[in-house]
């Protein structure tokens, strides 16, 4: 008798794909400015470390919040007796308002319909297992933040079928690649339940189109199935066009709770993101479906958010002028550096897709491949991480029907490092990618072509390459 | 539309357990704003010790300010999301864990997997270690909790081990058997036992001959065991607590296979009295299980907030043991003024040495010896009385007419009122009701009676 479950035996969480791979490479040989300045340069980690200092100085004026307090009292027993999966009332109420805000106030949430979760990553679990029973399909465009295969399959039993989104239209998602997925699906006797779409897109770093949004809902409408929106980069929407959010598209429709489809539409959230803060595991899901915020609610118990936490978050974002302030200079700030990143790529011949929103880039190195395979981006990856020592995630990793793109994130390290990190890359794409089709060079030969004769292959190559003009979409 | 599992109610929130509270919810005592509201006997929180931890905060403000040595780590809190968790948390762990069981055993923080609070240990352990289908034997009574936390998204099974007041409720080789064959009748495949201990809602320690029974059966049917130990800070009297890895550990059984098969569940919610702070965790030898629950433990991390508060805290090794032996002389204390209260009304209960309420005998209150005769007692009792209590068939007791009582979550003031109410509930259930006379009157009357014939009753 199979001593452990099926779920602990065998890899269906997922982490044994090249995304954690990565991170494993990373965590043996960590860059550091001083001690280990050749070490490998972390870019596969889409945290939000630029705005810290606003949060730090907000605490230290505010030292109620942390110290259990509230209006010079201690509040510690209450907090610490606190485990009400409704959550902390004025931190719901706090989470509503900061989310609204984000969207420029054009829609609005009840915190009755909040369920707190520890993180997305609970979130996203919990819907699936509310939404869709073992042996059911949810459709997800690709490509796709890669922890999904683990967060939504792994101990619900749940199928994901892919939406492919391709490149020639700037990876939207089309009518076609829906309803091709969805007969996908049903090929293989899988019942759709519903679709996830990740807006702003983990690894596209883009917001959806109002078009899409549409696309969307007159598609969940059509079959009677759910939407769920993960949101969580939702306040990383630096540059135009503005966020949309899906609740701001079934108002704009008139779908009200009267309307089916009102009721299929669910939100995910996060202050892992826009806050910076995933090591407080605040997570929520939002819902206008009764049933749902009820089943979801009894779920939170196991994973609830620390009071602590609650109360701490609840006290910042009651902040109006901080929340206001924090907003928009996260914004200046995500949009400066995602402009170094780009530029740093231009220099090195390398375009990505022109994002508005999120903490990466989605760059385009399908003119460094040996041949338009996964072998080949799989053979360039680990040259950019053994190599170049840069860690990035390959676009396989994230389900994307074409090679050669990777995702390159820019909020996580400082702007000194990652300036090292463009030159590291256009010195690589200078030395190695010129002759491509030499056999048989010894290594050293091969590198001793003079920077002269690459470049001019390199400039060559790139005048031919018309298949996706620089910040194409 | 929905899942099943949202559709329906195998979340097991429709038991009394839970309704109790919502009634409480309803209309909650307070002693001044609402001095006849029902009394909440039902929830088993630790309240008797925050003072403790309260100057211990205010005495080192670094904890919750998020500073080491006075530089902030707030940044390096706020990006901390590794499942392997903080590492200085983790050895603090360890080491308490250590001290609560006398030292006698030692534990590995490599071995130690943080949750979000034992619901969510609980329930990974069964995705670790249960298919859907598969099924764990449990000791009834039991937390009524564990219907949720171990059946409802495993779709695992929980078959009783019938444990009986004839023997005080130990778990027989017998009890271990039959519910083994039960299952095997269903067709279930049994992956393992879980048992609580310290248990809930008894409030005894399992005995060294009962964890030898279960290790023996273990090893004999290759299955695994599950102790929850979230309750072995609260030991309050002799026996001493005895964990299932000191009983492993005395049989030297370090090398056998079952050393692999055995995980123990911890929590900060009952000892020090902080359910609010989500931190649970998962403790095994078993490799396999560790890395899978870990990758699990995804799903409800421990706020890295609150670990490094709570790892300062635990640093202070002088503050841990002080607060260990003044938790327990608290728990003790409180726990013979509930059983005093409750002898001074004729009612008896389990005897007990553990945990954070009393396991009360209301057999002789029923008017039958049947569940709807229970559930008519617990009515009364919430509704007419006041208290809010758990009925035996909410936690499948085999007999009718128990009760879990707690003690620790309410204030000595108002756990007097509560004895208080339990004996005019007495009075009323016993007493045939008498016309002419005023109630008030009445009750004094034959509750002096009363008390003068059960005052010879053995203590139990």
């Amino acid at each position: 008798m199979r001593m452990l479950s099926r779920n602990a035996t065998f890899n269906s969480h997922g982490q044994d794909s090249s995304y954690f791979l990565g991170w494993q490479e990373y965590e043996k040989n960590p860059y550091h400015e001083v001690h280990n300045t050749n070490g490998i340069i972390q870019m596969g980690l889409a945290e939000n470390q630029l705005c810290f200092d606003l949060l730090e100085s907000w605490l230290a004026k505010n030292p109620e919040a942390a110290a259990f307090k509230k209006n010079g009292e201690s509040i510690f027993a209450e907090l610490a007796l606190f485990q009400d999966y409704h959550g902390l009332p004025a931190f719901k109420k706090a989470m509503v308002d900061f989310m609204a805000e984000i969207r420029g106030n054009k829609v609005t949430f009840d915190p009755n319909h909040l369920v707190l979760t520890a993180g997305a990553t609970s979130a996203n679990e919990t819907f699936i297992f509310c939404l869709a029973d073992p042996g059911e399909a949810v459709l997800i465009p690709t490509p796709y933040y890669p922890g999904f295969d683990r967060d939504l399959k792994w101990r619900t039993g749940v199928e994901i079928v892919p939406i492919h989104c391709t490149n020639s239209n700037g990876f939207q998602i089309t009518e076609t690649a829906l309803e091709e997925a969805y007969q996908e699906a049903e090929k293989c006797n899988l019942r759709v339940k519903g679709v996830l779409v990740t807006n702003p897109s983990n690894p596209l770093g883009t917001t959806m189109t109002r078009n899409e949004l549409y696309l969307l809902l007159s598609f969940v409408e059509d079959k009677g199935i759910h939407l769920i929106s993960d949101e969580i980069y939702s306040g990383t929407a630096f540059s135009s066009p503005s966020f949309i959010s899906v609740m701001e598209v079934l108002k704009d429709r008139n779908c009200d709770e009267n309307s089916e489809v009102w009721q299929r539409v669910h939100v995910v959230y996060s202050l892992s993101k826009d806050l910076g803060l995933p090591g407080f595991r605040v997570g929520a899901i939002y819902s206008n479906d009764d049933m749902v915020v009820a089943a979801a609610t009894k779920m939170s118990s196991f994973g609830l958010v620390s009071s602590q936490t609650q109360h701490l978050l609840s006290a910042m974002l009651s902040d109006k002028k901080l929340t206001k302030n924090y907003i928009a200079e996260n914004h200046k700030r995500l949009k400066q550096r995602q402009k170094n990143l780009v530029s740093g790529l231009q220099k090195a011949g390398i375009s990505c897709l022109n994002g508005n929103a999120g903490l990466f880039c989605w760059v385009d190195m399908r003119h460094l491949l040996r041949s338009n395979t996964f072998e080949a981006e799989m053979e360039l990856w680990k040259k950019i991480v053994y190599e170049v020592h840069l860690n990035i995630s390959p676009g396989s990793s994230c389900h994307c029907t074409e090679p050669g793109w990777f995702r390159v994130c820019f909020a996580n390290l400082p702007e000194r490092t990652l300036d090292l990190a463009m030159q590291r890359l256009k010195a690589f794409v200078g030395e190695y990618y010129n002759v491509p089709e030499v056999n048989g060079r010894s290594q050293s030969s091969h590198l001793s072509h003079s920077r002269g004769q690459s470049l001019t292959k390199w400039v060559s190559r790139l005048s031919f390459d018309d298949r996706c003009p620089i910040h194409g979409r | 539309m929905l899942s099943k599992k949202a559709s329906c109610d195998s979340h097991g929130q429709d038991s009394s357990y839970f309704l109790g509270w919502q009634e409480y919810e309803k209309n909650p005592y307070d002693q001044v704003q609402n001095p006849n509201g029902i009394i909440q006997m039902g929830l088993a929180e630790n309240q008797l010790s925050f003072d403790l931890i309260e100057s211990w905060l205010a005495s080192n403000p670094d904890a919750l300010e998020l500073k080491r040595n006075g530089e902030s780590v707030f940044k390096e809190l706020a990006l901390f999301q590794d499942y392997n968790g903080f590492p200085a948390f983790k050895n603090e762990m360890v080491d308490f864990m250590a001290s609560m069981r006398g030292n006698k055993v030692k534990f590995d923080p490599n071995k130690l997997v943080l949750t979000a609070g034992s619901t969510s240990a609980n329930e990974t352990l069964m995705f670790c270690l249960a298919d859907r289908g598969d099924a764990f034997l449990l000791p009834i009574p039991y937390y009524p909790g564990f219907d949720r936390d171990l059946k409802w998204r495993t779709e695992a099974e929980i078959v009783p081990i019938k444990c009986t007041s004839a023997n005080g409720y130990k778990i027989t080789e017998t009890a271990l058997e039959e519910a083994y064959q039960q299952a095997q009748k269903f067709n279930l495949k049994v992956k393992g036992v879980l048992v609580t201990n310290p248990s809930n809602p008894l409030g005894t320690t399992m005995t060294r001959l009962e964890l030898n029974h279960l290790i023996d059966f273990a090893i004999e049917k290759e299955i695994h065991i599950i102790s929850d130990e979230i309750y072995s800070g609260t030991v309050f009297n002799s026996p001493s607590f005895v964990s299932i890895a000191e009983a492993l550990t005395e049989r030297n059984l370090e090398d056998a296979e079952v050393w692999n098969r055995c995980h123990i569940v911890y929590s900060l919610s009952k000892d020090l009295g902080l359910p609010g702070f989500r931190v649970g965790m998962i403790y095994s030898n078993n490799q396999a299980v560790v890395s899978a629950a870990t990758k699990m433990s995804s799903f409800g991390l421990v706020s890295a907030q609150t670990q490094y508060t709570l790892s300062q805290m635990l640093k202070d090794k002088k503050f841990t043991a002080n607060y260990m032996e003044e938790n327990q002389k608290r728990l003790e204390r409180r726990k013979e003024m509930l059983v005093c209260g409750l002898k001074g009304a004729g009612i008896r209960c389990l005897e007990s040495n553990a945990g954070l309420f009393c396991w009360v005998d209301m057999r002789h209150l029923l008017q039958s010896n049947t569940f709807e005769a229970e559930k008519k007692l617990w009515k009364k009792v919430v509704c007419e009385f006041g208290l809010n209590i758990s009925p035996g068939s909410s936690c499948h007791c085999s007999e009718p007419g128990w009760f879990r009582m707690c003690f620790a979550n309410m204030s000595e003031e108002t756990l007097m009122v509560a004895m208080q109410r339990i004996k005019a509930l007495v009075e009323s259930t016993i007493v045939p009701q008498q016309t002419g006379l005023s109630k008030s009157r009445w009750l004094k009357n034959k509750w002096v009676f009363q008390l003068a014939s059960y005052e010879q009753e053995p203590d139990r």
